[in-house]
C-alpha cells in the first residue's frame, strides 16, 4: 500500500508564467535605455564629453563625442534590457542589471558634460569618486549601526540621534581636551548612550521600537542643541574647536591610478568604515557571535531553546551599533567641520534607507550608501555646470530607491523575521 | 522513566502536557514539586541546564530558524569554534558531526539545505538530530504526529525504535490512540493538569479513552424535553480547509432543527472549528452546501449571515469575540452599532447605546462596576456573559456557540447554560460545539461527534459517555475499517482513510 497518496500539504511555488519578475524589471531596464539613446542623444551636443582621471580639467581623460556617447551607451542599456527580457542565468541577472544601469547613467552623463558650458565640459572623476565616498562615509557608518542593531531584532530608528549625540560629543570632548583620541572614544560613548536608553527601552520595557527610536531622535536633537546654544556658542574656542584628523596617504595603495588618489588619501574615518564593513560582515557571517546575533533576531524563542541568552544579545548588539554610529557622528566634527545644530540633517534615516535597500547586509549597505553618495556628488556636480535637471531630482534618489526596494523590484527583501518584536520569556 | 524506555504521555489538549514537559526543559519554572535525575533533584534555570542534565527536548513548533541552514541550527548554541576570541564558526567540523549522528541513527538529513525549504518531516528530523548532537539521554517529543503525513508519522516510529534501542529514553506526548499502543512501553494519562492513571499499552482502546476523557460529574443542566420543529440549519457535503490549506472538515452533512440543541463533540482540532467558521462565512467554503431556513447563505459575508438571524459565540472570547480596550456599553453593540436606536446615519447615539447597555447588564447578570468599565478588566465568566447577552438580544433563528464556557466560573457556567436552553425554548436553533463533554452531554437533544473532519456518528444525550469517548476516539461501531486505519500504523499499511481524512487530525493547535 506505500503507493497510497499523500496530502500534499507543500504550497507549490506560484507560477508567475512568462511575467517573472526578473523579465518586468528587463522591460523596465529597456524603456529607460530607449529614453537615454533617444532623449539623452537627441540633448547632447557634439561637444566632447571629457571624463578626467583628476581632481580638474587636466590630465589623462576618456573623451567621447556627446551624442555618440549618449546613444551609445542608451544603446548598451537597451541590449542588457533586451537579455532580461529574453531571459538570463538566474546568477548572471545582477550582473547584466549592473551594466545595463551603468549604462544609462553613462548616457545621461553624456548628455550632461557634453551640453556644459563651453569650458566646463569635463567631469573630474577623481573628486567625483573621493566625494561619493566622503558624502556616504555617515551613511555607512549609520548602515552598519543598523545592521548591527536590527539582525538582533532590534529596529534602529534612532541612527540620526546616535550620529548626532556621537557627532556632539565628540566636538566637545575633543575641543576640552585637545585630543582628537578622546573625541573620538567620547563621540562613541556619546552614540552608546543613545543606544542605551533605547536598549532599556525597546527590550527591558518592551516600548515599541520605532516610537522609541523616533522619540530619541528628538532628544539628541533637542540634548545637542541646546547645549550647543548655551556652551558652544557662548565660547566657541573652549567647546567647539576640536582637533582634526589628518588624511593619511598609504603608501603604495595611494599610487593606483584614479583610486589612489581618490580612497587611499583620506582620514581615519574612510579606513574604518569600510574596514567595519568587512569586519562586521565576516563577523555576521562566519563567527559564533553572528550566528547567534542572527538566530536572535530571526527566530528569538529557538536561540533561547538552544541556550542563546536573547536579551544579552540584544543589548550588547545594541550597544555597539551606538558605538559605530557614534564614531559615525564624529566623521564630521573630527575631521570635517565644527558642531552646528543638528547638522545631521536626516543622514540617519537616509542611513536607514541604505540598510533597506541593501537587504541588512554589511556589504549591501556599503554598496547603498555609495550610490547614495554618488547620487549626492551628482547633485553637487550638476549643480556646477548649471544643469537644467534641478538638484532635488538627484536628492530624490536615496528615498525613491527605498520604495522601489520595498516593494520588491530588486529582488526580495526580508528584514530580520524578529525585527522589532520585543522578546517575553514564555 | 527508565533508559531506554518509551514512555506515552497521553491527555486531551489543554491537559497540561506541554506545560509539564516545558517545565522539564527549563522553559517554565515550576511553583512547586521538584524534578529528580538519577535520584537527585534538579533546578532547571533554563534550557541550557536542560541540555546539561541531557534532556533534549523536540517542540510541537519547531524551534528552527527557517532562514539557516541544517547545520547552523543544529551548531547554534554549541557552535564549534577556531581562532580564540574572533570565535570563527569551525563549518566543516559542525557538519561532519552533523553526518555522523544522522548517520548513526540512521536519520538522513542534508547539512546544507536551508530549513524553510524542508518538508516538516525532515525538519522534524533536523530537531531529533539537532537533539542528540547534544548527547541527550531523555528526548521529549511533544505532539510530534500532530504536523505529520501518515508516512512521516510511519517513518518517525521507526526512528523512536531505533533511539531506544540505543539506549535514549523517549517522552512521547500524544493523544492519538493508536500512536501510543503501537509504541510505547508506559503510558501516563494526564487530565486538567493531574495524572488520571498509567497503564500499559495492552490496555484497550476503550480504557484508555474512558481515562483521557474522564469519569467527572456531570454537569446538571435543568432542562425539559425539546419540541424540535422545522429544519432551520442544513449542512451538506460541507468541505473546508484550515488556515495550512489542509482538509479540515471533510463531508460534514448535518441538521439543526429549530428549537433543539445540536451539541458537536470531539477532541479539538478535528474540524469543529472551522466546521463553524465555515457557517459563519469566516472561512471559505470548497465544496457543499449551507442553508438557513431554506436559504443558501455559503458564500455570504459574515455580516449577512449575523443579519439574516445567527448568533455566535466564538470560541477564542480575546481574539475573536470582544475588543477588550472597549467599554461594556460599546462590546453589547458591536454587531448592531450601525443599526437604529443605536447609530443614526454617521453618528451613534450614546444615550441608546448606555440604556440598553444598562438593561443587558442586569438581564445577564454581568458583574462589572460600571457600563463604561473596559471589557478587558471583567473576569472571564463576565466577559463571556456580555457575549452571550450581546448575540441573544436580537431575535435569532440560529444560535451557534462555540467553547460557550472555556475559562468561566461554575456560577457563569450555570447562568450561560441556562441561557442556551432558554434560547432553545423560545424556538431557536441552537448549535453548541464543546470540548468538555459534560458540557455537550448536558446541553445537548442530541450529539453529533466529529473525528478527523467527518461526523463519525450521532447519538442521543443518554447514550453512556464511554461510547461517545470511544467515537471521540475515532472508533465507531460501524466504522470499522477507520479502527483498522488507526491502529494500522505498527505494520505500515493504512487500510482506509484515505488521504483527506488523514490530514484532519493533523490540524492540532495547541498552542
Amino acid at each position: 500500500m506505500s503507493t497510497m497518496a499523500v496530502p500534499d500539504v507543500a504550497v507549490a511555488p506560484v507560477d508567475a508564467g512568462f511575467w517573472t519578475r526578473n523579465r518586468k524589471v528587463g522591460l523596465v531596464l529597456l524603456a529607460l535605455g530607449l529614453l537615454a539613446a533617444v532623449l539623452f542623444g537627441a540633448l547632447a551636443t557634439d561637444q566632447q564629453a571629457r571624463f578626467t582621471l583628476s581632481d580638474d580639467a587636466a590630465g589623462a581623460a576618456l573623451e567621447i563625442n556627446g551624442t555618440i556617447g549618449a546613444i551609445l551607451f542608451g544603446i548598451i542599456a537597451i541590449a542588457a534590457g533586451a537579455a532580461l527580457l529574453a531571459g538570463v542565468p538566474k546568477r548572471w541577472f545582477l550582473t547584466v542589471l549592473g551594466v545595463g544601469l551603468v549604462g544609462f547613467v553613462l548616457s545621461f552623463l553624456c548628455w550632461q558634460v557634453s551640453a556644459a558650458p563651453t569650458g566646463q565640459n569635463f567631469m573630474p572623476l577623481v573628486n567625483i569618486i573621493r566625494g561619493t565616498f566622503i558624502l556616504a562615509l555617515p551613511l555607512i557608518f549609520g548602515a552598519l549601526a543598523g545592521v548591527l542593531c536590527e539582525r538582533s531584532g532590534v529596529v534602529n530608528v534612532a541612527i540620526e540621534g546616535q550620529l548626532l549625540m556621537g557627532a556632539f560629543s565628540g566636538a566637545l570632548f575633543g575641543s576640552l581636551s585637545g585630543s582628537v583620541w578622546v573625541g573620538l572614544v567620547a563621540a562613541a560613548i556619546g552614540g552608546a548612550f543613545i543606544s542605551l536608553l533605547l536598549a532599556v527601552f525597546a527590550i527591558r520595557y518592551l516600548v515599541d521600537q520605532v516610537v522609541i527610536g523616533i522619540v530619541l531622535n528628538l532628544l539628541a536633537v533637542g540634548v545637542t542643541g541646546f547645549l550647543y546654544e548655551r556652551l558652544m556658542q557662548t565660547d566657541a574656542t573652549k567647546y567647539n574647536s576640536a582637533p582634526r584628523f589628518g588624511n593619511w596617504n598609504i603608501p603604495l595603495l595611494e599610487d593606483i591610478p584614479v583610486l589612489g588618489p581618490a580612497l587611499f588619501r583620506g582620514n581615519i574615518f574612510l579606513y574604518l568604515g569600510l574596514l567595519l564593513v568587512l569586519v562586521i560582515h565576516i563577523g555576521l557571517f562566519r563567527t559564533r557571535w553572528g550566528l547567534r546575533t542572527r538566530s536572535v533576531g530571526e527566530h528569538p524563542t529557538a536561540a533561547d531553546t538552544l541556550g542563546v541568552k536573547v536579551l544579552r544579545v540584544r543589548y550588547r548588539n545594541v550597544l555597539l551599533a551606538g558605538v559605530v554610529a557614534g564614531i559615525g557622528g564624529a566623521s564630521y566634527t573630527l575631521a570635517l567641520y565644527s558642531f552646528t545644530k543638528n547638522m545631521i540633517g536626516g543622514k540617519g534615516f537616509i542611513a536607514l534607507a541604505a540598510l533597506i535597500f541593501g537587504r541588512w547586509n554589511p556589504t549591501g549597505a556599503l554598496l547603498a550608501a555609495l550610490f547614495f553618495g554618488f547620487a549626492d556628488q551628482l547633485a553637487t556636480y550638476l549643480g556646477a555646470i548649471n544643469s537644467v535637471i534641478p538638484s532635488q531630482f538627484l536628492a530624490m534618489l536615496p528615498y525613491l530607491a527605498t520604495i522601489l526596494a520595498v516593494a520588491g523590484l530588486v529582488g526580495r527583501v526580508r528584514a530580520p523575521a524578529a525585527d522589532g518584536k520585543p522578546y517575553i520569556k514564555g | 522513566m527508565e533508559p531506554g524506555e518509551i514512555h506515552a504521555l497521553l491527555g486531551e489538549n489543554g491537559a497540561g502536557k506541554s506545560t509539564l514537559m516545558n517545565v522539564l526543559y527549563g522553559l517554565y519554572q515550576p511553583d512547586e514539586g521538584e524534578i529528580l535525575v538519577d535520584g537527585k533533584p534538579l533546578k532547571l534555570k533554563g534550557p541550557s541546564d536542560a541540555i546539561a542534565a541531557g534532556i533534549g527536548m523536540v517542540h510541537q513548533h519547531f524551534m528552527l530558524v527557517p532562514v539557516f541552514t541544517v547545520t547552523e541550527n543544529i551548531m547554534l548554541g554549541a557552535e564549534q569554534v577556531r581562532g580564540g576570541i574572533a570565535g570563527f564558526l569551525d563549518r566543516r567540523r559542525a557538519r561532519r558531526q552533523v553526518a555522523e549522528v544522522s548517520e548513526r541513527y540512521n536519520l538522513r538529513v542534508d547539512p546544507d539545505a536551508v530549513i524553510e525549504d524542508l518538508p516538516v518531516g525532515i525538519q522534524q528530523r533536523v530537531e531529533i538530530v539537532k537533539a542528540l548532537t547534544r548527547d541527550v539521554d531523555l528526548l521529549i517529543l511533544d505532539e510530534p504526529t500532530a504536523v505529520l503525513t501518515p508516512q512521516e508519522t510511519e517513518e518517525l516510529l521507526t526512528v523512536m525504535r531505533s533511539l531506544k534501542a540505543a539506549g535514549k529514553s523517549i517522552v512521547f506526548i500524544t493523544h492519538k490512540l493508536g500512536e501510543v499502543k503501537a509504541i510505547a512501553d508506559r503510558i501516563t494519562v494526564i487530565r486538567r493538569g493531574r495524572t488520571v492513571g498509567t497503564a500499559l499499552p495492552e490496555a484497550s482502546r476503550d480504557e484508555l479513552a474512558a481515562l483521557m476523557v474522564g469519569r467527572s460529574v456531570r454537569l446538571t443542566v435543568e432542562k425539559g424535553t425539546a419540541t424540535p420543529g422545522e429544519p432551520m440549519l442544513e449542512v451538506a457535503g460541507l468541505v473546508v480547509d484550515d488556515d495550512r490549506q489542509v482538509r479540515a472538515v471533510d463531508g460534514v452533512d448535518l441538521t439543526v432543527r429549530a428549537g433543539e440543541v445540536l451539541g458537536v463533540a470531539g477532541v479539538q482540532g478535528n474540524g469543529q472549528t472551522e466546521l463553524i467558521e465555515a457557517i459563519m462565512g469566516l472561512r471559505p467554503v470548497l465544496a457543499g452546501t449551507v442553508s438557513l431556513g431554506g436559504d443558501r447563505i455559503d458564500g455570504w459575508k459574515t455580516k449577512k449571515v449575523l443579519r439574516a438571524g445567527v448568533g455566535y459565540v466564538p470560541e477564542d472570547r480575546s481574539v475573536d469575540g470582544l475588543v477588550k480596550e472597549f467599554s461594556v456599553a460599546e462590546n453589547l453593540v458591536l454587531d448592531i452599532y450601525d443599526r437604529p436606536p443605536f447609530g443614526a446615519g454617521l453618528a451613534l447615539r450614546p444615550d441608546a447605546i448606555a440604556t440598553s447597555a444598562k438593561e443587558r447588564i442586569e438581564q445577564f447578570d454581568v458583574r462589572t462596576s460600571s457600563a463604561d468599565a473596559p471589557v478587558g478588566t471583567l473576569s472571564g465568566g463576565n466577559q463571556q456573559k456580555v457575549i452571550v447577552a450581546r448575540e441573544l438580544s436580537r431575535p435569532l433563528k440560529l444560535f451557534i456557540a462555540a467553547q460557550p464556557t472555556r475559562g468561566v466560573d461554575v456560577g457563569s457556567i450555570e447562568f450561560i447554560h441556562s441561557r442556551i436552553i432558554r434560547e432553545r425554548d423560545i424556538g431557536t436553533a441552537v448549535m453548541v460545539v464543546s470540548s468538555e463533554l459534560d458540557e455537550v452531554i448536558g446541553l445537548a437533544d442530541r450529539i453529533a461527534v466529529m473525528y478527523r473532519g467527518r461526523i463519525i456518528g450521532i447519538v442521543g444525550p443518554d447514550t453512556p459517555r464511554e461510547e461517545i469517548g470511544l467515537l471521540m476516539a475515532g472508533i465507531s461501531p460501524d466504522a470499522v475499517s477507520e479502527r483498522g486505519a488507526d491502529a494500522a500504523p505498527t505494520d505500515g499499511t493504512a487500510t482506509d482513510g484515505g488521504p483527506a481524512s488523514d490530514a484532519g487530525s493533523a490540524n492540532e493547535d495547541e498552542a
